[in-house]
């Protein structure tokens, strides 16, 4: 453990060695050490050895990685003062794309496979969240309980690793508590607890079009037909937030009230996808393919909704067969494939948003707004860039922050979540995330 | 067309470039020794630390230069015969100019300290001093580092990333006070211990002992302390690198000493930046001014006299930021690191000596003349109108909010700065009537 010398006639780092690898502490080896088990204890399970215990499994599990977890990630308070310490990422095997970085990629990518695919080679792991399920929902697990804890859990633990980094950063701290908070009531326990009331497990954090199913005909008539007058609020709940919140909410506070505060694929990079966000292409290439992959799915989900419900309108007498493979396409393409299996699998190989900036609907519309219709920008403070590049770097959207920040104009683009990093590793104080009129808010040099 | 070449291709260099290449389609050549390309010198700490890799400072793609025929040719400058327009080259030959711009930076000072050049002993401006750094530095068990300037505490955060211990030499009582006002002096010399380097205030170096294979092995200060090391980073300044110029007819002193207008005593030759000398700077202000920020506003004056409007090259309200380790510094306007008999300083510390305000303003008149921030940032634009306007400290105070720009939900500290204003002042109390936000910015 590195030594905090508060008393100036100390020598005590004299006698410290140097070394590229300090010393871990011992808290920190048993935090790794549990998290090690905790993985280990999964991959018995695997082998029947939890058939008959699970709840015994899944603390075994779940528990001891998120235990571990913790206690790997809070010592880290103790060791230097709070301040930006993005030291040795680009050593890193597992941030900067190196051995581990793979390792992970695949098996996150490998992980969203069997899910979505071959659910029933993660039945044991399914078995293993039953108790939970049964607490919460009053019924037994299925694929996705067992994904939503994973998703949760690891929003929480890495929560907490975001506010120990950003500990000396308010906006930080209040934007993760934010993002932790709307996962784990409105992404995991509300729904679940909806089930349990026999209820339909409602997300009240997803609209269309990120979550299309809200406004397609299918959706909407079972709510509609559903016995009491929840079925008929949660309708009323998606539209009104599709077509009243998003636009209002975003004049006024820019894409990041929903991208980086409350949206779950935002959640998780946030905080999982946090280590890798460095990531991300910056390159103007890069950036031409987004615009052109990002509005492309907004039109796919568009017409597959229009089909949909001219095809529910026409009783399936004319559009039947294309619309349900419009639909079934987009939740395949989308739904799984882009969303899931590359949006949050290739994490440690293209930044932890590479469904937030070249997929998301969502963020298309947002996006839209944002750059035509909103209060939101980040100033510039005057000619104090040095262009350094880490608000560039560390843009998880890619974007090149410092192309704007060095010519002293503020950066208005339809991809930025408001995540406010840029402007918490600026370190000349240049950038702010900001609600001001539209008036002159392109500030063009 | 007449043709325009320019010697260095970092900040100076290549604003001049790109300013000239907005405004005209003349051929531009930079010629530089050091790298291809434009990088961000004060980002180099931060390769060395691992946030960044050596790509990521640089401003533009590679493509960029290409795109907007800024011809680029990786060569060293030798010598300049202005009789004859030509420049020779190190390996290219000769080569002419029509018009020359010189803006080759600076280089390490050092003091002609026994053992100054040993193996394991260097500054930190260039590239290639950083890679040097990366070997120097490889298996070390203490640094030493000679000056307390910013490029000095930053090599002191370079090295403690590596977990190399550090001694810091420095030769003032409190870290940077001779930039400084105390109470922010000791404030970061407080944050460096914190970091756990070993300080040595009012400590010179005297002599640096090689050891059995040459390289460095220890120093020994003016103290007769002998401190056992196998890196040694010197900086104590840096110098104009005018080496181009010796021998020909363009005059230096320091620097390449030039006029407002950046032009040296030779028709069609030009310097700007680091290696530029003003032969008569106006009040307050240095003969040579060595920042990323004078660079690249020298070299914007310089491309519009370059394009036929010929402009002196004025800095505006003075400003500089900085960061020393976790506290980022901001200065708009003159601050003194003594006040002058004829100002008042204003000055509210956190109780966490991690944030400060200071506001300078004449006694007489109240007129606000400068800022020091630390911990905490302003907005340049309304520090410098405010300065611009003579405002006086009573409405500054007022409005303080208005040029608070730290990011939302930060605690605002311009109560505590107003309320230490009226401790001051009982008689003639002032109130806070701005807060922070935005909505009043539109005419700044």
């Amino acid at each position: 453990m590195s030594t905090i010398i508060l008393n100036p006639s100390s020598n005590v780092s004299l006698s410290l060695a140097p070394h590229p690898h300090p010393n871990l502490g011992t808290v920190k080896k048993s935090g790794l050490a549990l998290f090690g088990l905790g993985l280990l204890m999964l991959f018995v399970s695997l082998t029947g050895a939890s058939d008959g215990t699970p709840l015994l499994f899944l603390l075994l599990s779940f528990g001891l990685a998120s235990a571990g977890g913790l206690l790997y990630i809070l010592p880290q308070i103790r060791e230097n003062p709070p301040g930006i310490k993005h030291n040795s990422i680009f050593f890193s095997a597992a941030m900067a794309r190196g051995a581990i970085g793979w390792i992970i990629g695949i098996c996150f990518t490998g992980f969203y496979v069997l899910l979505y695919w071959f659910p029933e080679l993660l039945t044991r792991w399914i078995r293993l969240t039953d108790p939970l399920s049964a607490v919460l929902r009053g019924r037994p697990a299925d694929q996705w309980f067992l994904y939503g804890t994973f998703y949760t859990l690891a929003i929480l633990v890495m929560g907490a690793r975001m506010f120990v980094k950003y500990r000396h950063s308010r906006y930080q701290q209040i934007r993760t508590a934010s993002v932790m908070f709307f996962q784990l009531g409105f992404a995991f326990l509300i729904p679940a607890w909806l089930e349990l009331l026999n209820q339909p497990g409602f997300y009240f954090t997803y609209f269309w079009p990120l979550r299309p199913y809200s406004l397609w005909p299918g959706d909407v008539q079972s709510l509609m037909n559903h016995p009491g007058g929840l079925g008929i609020f949660m309708v009323f709940w998606g539209a009104v937030m599709t077509f009243v919140a998003t636009p209002v909410l975003t004049y006024f506070f820019g894409k990041r009230w929903y991208c980086s505060w409350v949206c779950g694929c935002g959640g998780l990079a946030e905080t999982l996808g946090d280590p890798f966000r460095q990531l991300s292409d910056k390159s103007l290439t890069a950036w031409r393919v987004e615009r052109v992959l990002i509005y492309s799915v907004l039109v796919f989900v568009t017409v597959t909704t229009l089909l949909l419900w001219g095809n529910s309108y026409s009783g399936g007498a004319v559009l039947g067969g294309l619309s349900q493979g419009f639909a079934s396409w987009y939740g395949f393409l989308i739904g799984s494939v882009f969303s899931g299996v590359i949006g949050t699998g290739f994490y440690p190989i293209m930044g932890s948003r590479v469904w937030c900036r070249f997929g998301c609907p969502m963020a298309a519309i947002l996006g839209i707004l944002q750059r035509k219709f909103s209060r939101f920008r980040i100033t510039t403070n005057g000619g104090q860039c040095i262009s350094c590049g880490n608000c560039s770097t560390y843009c998880e959207m890619g974007i090149d922050v410092r192309w704007y920040a060095q010519r002293g104009q503020n950066i208005i683009r339809a991809s930025c979540v408001g995540c406010g990093v840029c402007s918490s590793v600026c370190p000349r104080g240049v950038l702010n995330l900001e609600n001001g009129p539209m008036k002159g808010r392109y500030n063009l040099g | 067309m007449d043709d325009l070449t320019i010697i260095g291709n970092g900040i100076t260099g290549t604003t001049v470039a790109r300013h000239v290449r907005k405004r005209s389609s003349r051929p531009i050549t930079v010629i530089s020794s050091e790298y291809p390309y434009l990088f961000s010198r004060p980002a180099l700490m931060y390769v060395y630390m691992g946030h960044m890799r050596f790509e990521h400072t640089k401003p533009y793609e590679d493509w960029f230069w290409e795109k907007n025929e800024i011809m680029r040719l990786f060569d060293h400058v030798e010598s300049i015969d202005t009789d004859r327009k030509m420049l020779r080259l190190r390996q290219g030959g000769e080569r002419p100019y029509g018009t020359l711009v010189i803006a080759t930076g600076a280089t390490t000072q050092k003091f002609g300290w026994p053992g100054q050049d040993l193996p394991g002993v260097q500054g930190l401006v260039s590239k290639q001093d950083l890679d040097l750094m990366e070997e120097n530095t490889r298996h070390v068990r203490r640094a030493v580092i000679v000056g307390g300037g910013l490029i000095g505490i930053e090599m002191a955060e370079m090295l403690t990333t590596r977990n190399i211990p550090v001694t810091f030499l420095v030769r003032e009582e409190f870290y940077w006070d001779n930039i400084l006002p105390k109470e922010e002096a000791r404030m970061i010399t407080r944050h460096v211990y914190e970091h756990g380097i070993e300080l040595r205030l009012s400590t010179q170096l005297k002599e640096i002992l090689p050891g059995p294979d040459g390289r460095v092995r220890a120093v020994i200060t003016d103290k007769g302390e002998n401190i056992a090391c196998e890196f040694v980073g010197v900086t104590t300044g840096v110098r104009p690198l005018i080496d181009a110029v010796k021998g020909s007819k363009i005059e230096a002193n320091r620097g390449i000493l030039v006029n407002e207008y950046l032009e040296t005593n030779v028709a069609d030759v030009y310097a700007a930046g680091d290696c530029a000398e003003f032969r008569t700077p106006r009040p307050r202000h240095p003969k040579v001014e060595q920042l990323w920020y004078t660079g690249r506003m020298q070299a914007e004056a310089l491309a519009r006299t370059l394009c036929g409007d010929r402009t002196a090259y004025d800095r505006g309200i003075w400003f500089n930021s900085a960061k020393f380790f976790d506290i980022e510094y901001q200065t708009y306007g003159f601050v003194s690191n003594i006040p002058l008999p004829d100002e008042n300083s204003l000055f509210w510390e956190h109780e966490d000596h991690k944030h400060s305000i200071r506001i300078v303003y004449l006694a007489k008149s109240e007129e606000v003349i400068g800022f020091n921030l630390l911990g905490v940032r302003y907005r340049q634009d309304v520090c410098r109108r405010w300065i611009q306007e003579k405002r006086t400290v009573r409405y500054v105070l007022e409005h303080l909010g208005e040029a608070n720009f730290d990011p939302e939900f930060f605690g605002e500290m311009e109560p505590a700065v107003v309320e230490a204003f009226n401790r001051q002042s009982p008689y003639s109390q002032v109130r806070l009537r701005r807060r922070r936000g935005v909505t009043n910015l539109t005419q700044a």
